[in-house]
């Protein structure tokens, strides 16, 4: 099981939760973030403007996925996220230990999906 | 020489103050039902018009408006800048107050009509078209009809047609104008798939301040302090809380819940279907009118609009065309000499034939409006482009037509 956090520009939500779902992947938790990348969120100030620190408006998005759908998922969400300016974002994958279904009380691969 | 009253023009300097304050209501309700990327786009738009209008209006609007009649049609250019307009009274609008004063009561008027518009075009109109489409349609569209139906010598004052607010000039104008707007600059993009409206508070807001501007509006339109006006003033607050009423009715008998969005859109349709009709009704024939407005207009918003599938994004026109037409239609029906001995008897007061010139009234503005705004539009997509790119509109106005974004999420 991996745990993907990826970093994305707020008006690329929703090419991103579209290119999810051609890979069937619909379950994602989103929420708006602050950022800045290497430039520190002032060198090119585009899409978005500077809040406070030089901090950059962001969409962060959290999916949990079994192995064979790593791939696919992170495929989707550079595909969806991608435009070629700076500031498109970042993808990062981690192992996951353990997945609870709170309803039912199943756990590990079965209750990701 | 005319005689100015001071209680008269007391009145309407809060009116027209009154007045003033609906496109900054106007500007909150429809703020608060855009997505929050697009907030300050058409509250900015709203705004502006509170500028760039006031000028055309001082500049050649008025005169274009209410200026010595040419043919009928439109006013010539003799009160241009304001020439000739001063602290004497003009008997052939009103006789006891400054011609002054009610030049700057229509002002209120002719800033509020294009405003309304923006509710159509919201979220995806380039500013500069905005700005450029406002100005040449207050021109060739609103003057003349203002002139028409208020002007000395205006054919439709002459015809007979009874509008005392300005259903006409101001509803059905905008509303039509709105229709042609959806058609022409299409859905948004995602559309029907749009978030609801980011806060619903501030349309709230919004309709509270356009209900209270609403007095000014029509009671204003008795152009004095009187028996007239107070009546208006009556008929304003009982079609505004009937229709208010009808609309939460509506969704609740269609097995779901009365919703706080349909009380104010409700509230809305029948504060625009009582304009026309609000100096010449009777306190019951108000509240039917109220009544079928919240019915008509919500069957319009709900159930028409996604039939036909164009994207009026904010139901300009689904409240204010439908709600403009149906007052103008029912005025028709209700009107009775007995409040208002300068109007006329409707159906029910026994004279069918103020229903016919109420009919005539409506399908000429409505068409006039429609065909010019359509072409208008047209017109400026071609030369400038309508609507911004679809990454812009993406990313949302505020930020890429105005640089800014309404909240901050830090700090």
């Amino acid at each position: 099981m991996k745990y993907i956090i990826a970093v994305i520009q707020p008006d690329r939500l929703d090419e991103v939760m579209a290119a999810l779902e051609e890979e069937e992947v619909n379950l994602i938790t989103v929420s708006d973030v602050m950022g800045r990348g290497r430039q520190k969120g002032v060198a090119e100030v585009y899409r978005s403007h500077v809040e406070r620190g030089g901090l950059l408006r962001k969409v962060k998005i959290e999916v949990a996925v079994n192995d064979s759908f790593l791939q696919p998922t992170v495929d989707a969400i550079a595909r969806g996220a991608r435009t070629g300016h700076i500031g498109d974002g970042k993808i990062f994958v981690f192992d996951l230990e353990e997945c609870v279904r709170i309803r039912t009380g199943e756990t590990g691969c079965v209750a990701i999906g | 020489m005319a005689q100015i009253d001071t209680g008269d023009t007391a009145w309407m300097i809060v009116a027209t103050a009154l007045v003033m304050l609906m496109t900054p209501g106007l500007a909150f309700f429809y703020g608060g039902l855009v997505r929050r990327k697009n907030v300050l786009s058409v509250m900015m738009q709203c705004f502006m018009l509170l500028g760039v209008m006031s000028i055309q209006w001082v500049l050649f609007g008025y005169t274009l408006a209410f200026g010595p009649d040419q043919g009928g049609f439109i006013g010539d250019f003799s009160w241009t800048a304001l020439t000739g307009v001063g602290a004497e009274p003009n008997a052939d609008y009103a006789g006891t107050i400054p011609h002054t004063l009610f030049m700057l009561f229509q002002m209120m008027f002719a800033v509020l009509t294009p405003a309304l518009i923006v509710g159509a075009f919201a979220e995806r109109m380039k500013f500069s078209a905005f700005l450029l489409f406002s100005v040449l349609w207050a021109t060739i569209v609103y003057d003349p009809m203002a002139h028409w139906v208020w002007g000395v010598g205006g054919w439709l004052r002459e015809l007979g047609a009874l509008d005392f607010a300005g259903g006409t000039v101001v509803h059905i104008n905008a509303g039509m104008a709105a229709l042609a707007a959806a058609l022409v600059i299409g859905k948004r993009k995602g559309y029907p798939d749009i978030s609801p409206p980011h806060n619903l508070p501030f349309a709230i807001l919004g309709a509270a301040l356009l209900w209270f501007g609403w007095f000014g509006f029509n009671a204003g339109s008795a152009l004095g302090a009187n028996g007239l006006s107070v009546s208006a003033f009556l008929t304003t607050q009982l079609g505004a809380a009937s229709a208010a009423v009808a609309w939460a009715v509506v969704e609740w008998v269609k097995g779901k819940r009365p919703t706080a969005l349909g009380t104010i859109s409700g509230a809305v349709a029948g504060l625009v279907a009582i304009t026309p009709a609000s100096g010449f009704v009777t306190p019951l024939g108000a509240s039917g009118i109220g009544a079928l407005a919240g019915l008509v207009c919500y069957l319009a918003v709900v159930i028409v609009k996604g039939k036909l599938g164009y994207d009026d994004s904010l139901d300009a026109f689904g409240v204010h065309g439908v709600g403009g037409m149906l007052g103008a239609l029912l005025t028709g029906f209700w009107a009775t000499t007995v409040i208002n001995p300068a109007g006329a008897d409707g159906v029910f007061h026994g004279n069918g034939k103020l229903l016919l010139w109420q009919f005539v009234a409506l399908v000429v503005c409505a068409a006039y409006s429609f065909v010019l705004s359509f072409g208008l539009l047209k017109l400026i997509d071609k030369v400038v482009g309508l609507r911004v790119t679809e990454e812009k509109e993406g990313i949302g106005l505020d930020l890429t037509q105005h640089s800014e974004s309404a909240y901050t999420l830090v700090g």
